[in-house]
């Protein structure tokens, strides 16, 4: 990971966003920036070390397994782009 | 002049009948009115249903509630624009959800009903909570009380600006970063960071989930621990929040005697970049706190330097993965396109502002495949080594004191162009959430020319909100600082 190699247009494939040739220069300038920045991560020993994602670490959350109220069909729709027959309408997905 | 007064305050003037929910809401909104127009702390307020929510807790009163049943009852409190309220807009300072309506509430919605608040509206924030200035919303920024050409700080800058300017005496907001802790720096007011789990997170929309907490921002330490016993809490819905009691946050106040508390100063923070201001204030707060008991012991944080790196990684990369479901398809905005693919880029291209593009591409990428090792893996590493600093820092002292913020509220459009020195802002503030601890801010002073608020921070370990707040209380009760309102905020 020595000099980070940013493929901006590859990148905002992946993440499905619509970038305009102006926005692929400066962000890719950006985030060059930003990845130079955190590069000073490959300084630290992490060896045996285990990544976080909890404050007090939690194991085997579990809850009952039961029925509970879930949203109304109308409130599910409610803020559909657009709908037909209780249904999200999208464009053609299979040929 | 009730809006004035603290929710204390209020709630004591309200349980004696001195005024009713009513008439404390009408003021609130006439304060919105003659003040928002300057600060814009404000994206939606619902005055109709402010009122209506008022009348019933009237009615509840005189039908024989209680402040221990409904300790919030006929209180105003405003709530930062990404926690959900049915049928209230829920735009998280996005186009790409303008005109949603929430269907449901979230959790701690739910218990701000239950204990009878006024809901009065939705506050601004940066877009999606990404962003240390509110500068970031698409609907425009928010001003800073004490200096209308200032940011209030972010992202949670209209539940701060709102609080100090006295249009609503309690707001929630939301911290990943330093969210809820910065702004209320920014605009001298006391703001809350919970440990991580303390509070449900069900209906906060996610930004990063492993580092999101919903606060509190207030004008007094009473107010904080009053609130937060209110939302705090385990909830099925939310499978990372805390199955541990909830203690009596009020009780735990206590009579302003810090005899017998240890109070770490982290050598890391000491950093050439801090305002000499912000540095002869927080010292002038440390020899208070030790005129009141506390004693004060150097600590060393080793990991420090590597927080902002490690942070920059992995909220973006959680951020890429929690607005992966903004694609046009079951709600929000949508620009159509040939086929699925293309209508998921032009919506999400078009709904998106620039940081909030930026982080999805950061985090696209160091999740993408033959980088995710050497970025967000390694991330999670350092923040365990970040963790373990500060849980052996906690077996030394009780809390961390530190500046809340390098300097004092910048200008609008000072840091726009430059992500990285935006990121600085949140030095002080980032690491209490990639530990997982709990976090207040509260005022400790002001600049002289211009006159603008100084952020204290105290950090605990894990659950430690009891002794934080304790020792914010005595500091409050000590100094002079939490009763001065902004110029703006008027009679």
């Amino acid at each position: 990971m020595s000099t980070p190699h940013l493929d901006i247009r590859a990148v905002a494939h992946l993440a499905r966003l619509e970038l305009t040739p102006e926005e692929q220069a400066r962000y890719g300038a950006q985030l060059g920036d930003i990845l130079r920045y955190v590069e000073q991560l490959q300084q630290v020993d992490v060896t045996g070390v285990e990544p976080t994602a909890h404050a007090l670490p939690r194991f085997n959350v579990t809850r009952p397994d039961v029925v509970q109220p879930s949203l109304p069909l109308e409130a599910a729709l409610r803020n559909a782009p657009a709908r037909g027959q209780d249904l999200f309408v999208v464009p053609k997905i299979v040929e | 002049m009730l809006h004035r007064l603290s929710l204390s305050e209020l709630t004591a003037r309200l349980a004696a009948g001195e005024c009713s929910a009513v008439e404390v809401t009408r003021a609130c909104l006439d304060q919105i009115q003659r003040c928002d127009g300057q600060v814009k702390a404000f994206l939606h307020v619902d005055a109709a249903s402010a009122l209506a929510q008022a009348e019933a807790a009237d009615a509840a009163r005189r039908a024989g509630a209680t402040p221990a049943e409904r300790p919030l009852l006929g209180v105003p409190v405003a709530l930062k624009d990404n926690l959900a309220t049915r049928d209230q807009p829920l735009t998280c300072g996005s186009r790409i959800l303008e005109n949603f309506v929430s269907p449901y509430d979230a959790t701690v919605v739910e218990k701000l009903r239950a204990a009878g608040a006024v809901l009065l509206g939705r506050l601004n924030l940066d877009e999606f909570a990404m962003g240390s200035s509110t500068e970031n919303s698409a609907f425009g920024p928010t001003r800073n009380p004490w200096d209308p050409a200032r940011i209030p700080g972010g992202s949670s800058g209209g539940s701060a600006a709102a609080v100090a300017a006295r249009e609503v005496p309690a707001a929630l907001g939301s911290d990943t970063g330093g969210s809820v802790r910065q702004p209320a720096a920014h605009c001298g007011v006391v703001g809350l960071k919970p440990t991580y789990g303390r509070v449900s997170r069900y209906g906060l929309v996610a930004y990063a989930s492993s580092l999101d907490q919903v606060g509190v921002l207030t004008r007094t330490v009473r107010d904080a621990a009053t609130l937060l016993g209110v939302i705090a809490g385990h909830d099925p819905r939310d499978a990372t929040s805390l199955p541990e009691p909830v203690p009596d946050y009020r009780a735990a106040l206590g009579p302003g005697d810090l005899r017998g508390l240890k109070l770490g100063l982290p050598r890391e923070y000491r950093i050439p970049g801090l305002h000499p201001e912000v540095r002869a204030a927080v010292d002038a707060a440390v020899n208070q706190l030790q005129a009141l008991g506390a004693e004060p012991v150097e600590v060393s944080l080793p990991h420090t330097p590597y927080a902002l790196a490690a942070y920059y990684i992995i909220a973006p990369a959680e951020a890429s993965a929690n607005l992966a479901r903004f694609d046009g398809v079951r709600y929000g905005l949508r620009v159509a396109g040939a086929d699925p693919t293309e209508m998921y880029q032009r919506t999400r291209g078009a709904g998106f502002g620039p940081e909030v593009k930026r982080r999805i591409l950061l985090g696209t990428y160091v999740l993408s495949r033959g980088y995710y090792d050497a970025y967000y893996l390694r991330a999670q590493k350092v923040r365990t080594l970040i963790r373990q600093d500060f849980l052996r820092a906690f077996e030394q002292v009780d809390a961390l004191v530190t500046p809340t913020t390098p300097g004092p509220a910048f200008k609008l459009g000072e840091k726009a162009s430059d992500p990285l020195q935006m990121y600085l802002e949140d030095i002080f503030t980032l690491s209490c959430n990639l530990a997982g601890l709990c976090g207040i801010s509260l005022p400790c002073g002001f600049t002289r020319q211009p006159r603008l608020p100084i952020g204290l921070q105290l950090l605990g370990p894990p659950l430690g909100e009891a002794t934080l707040l304790r020792i914010a209380h005595a500091y409050e009760q000590a100094t002079p600082w939490h009763p001065q309102a902004p110029p703006l905020a008027g009679d």
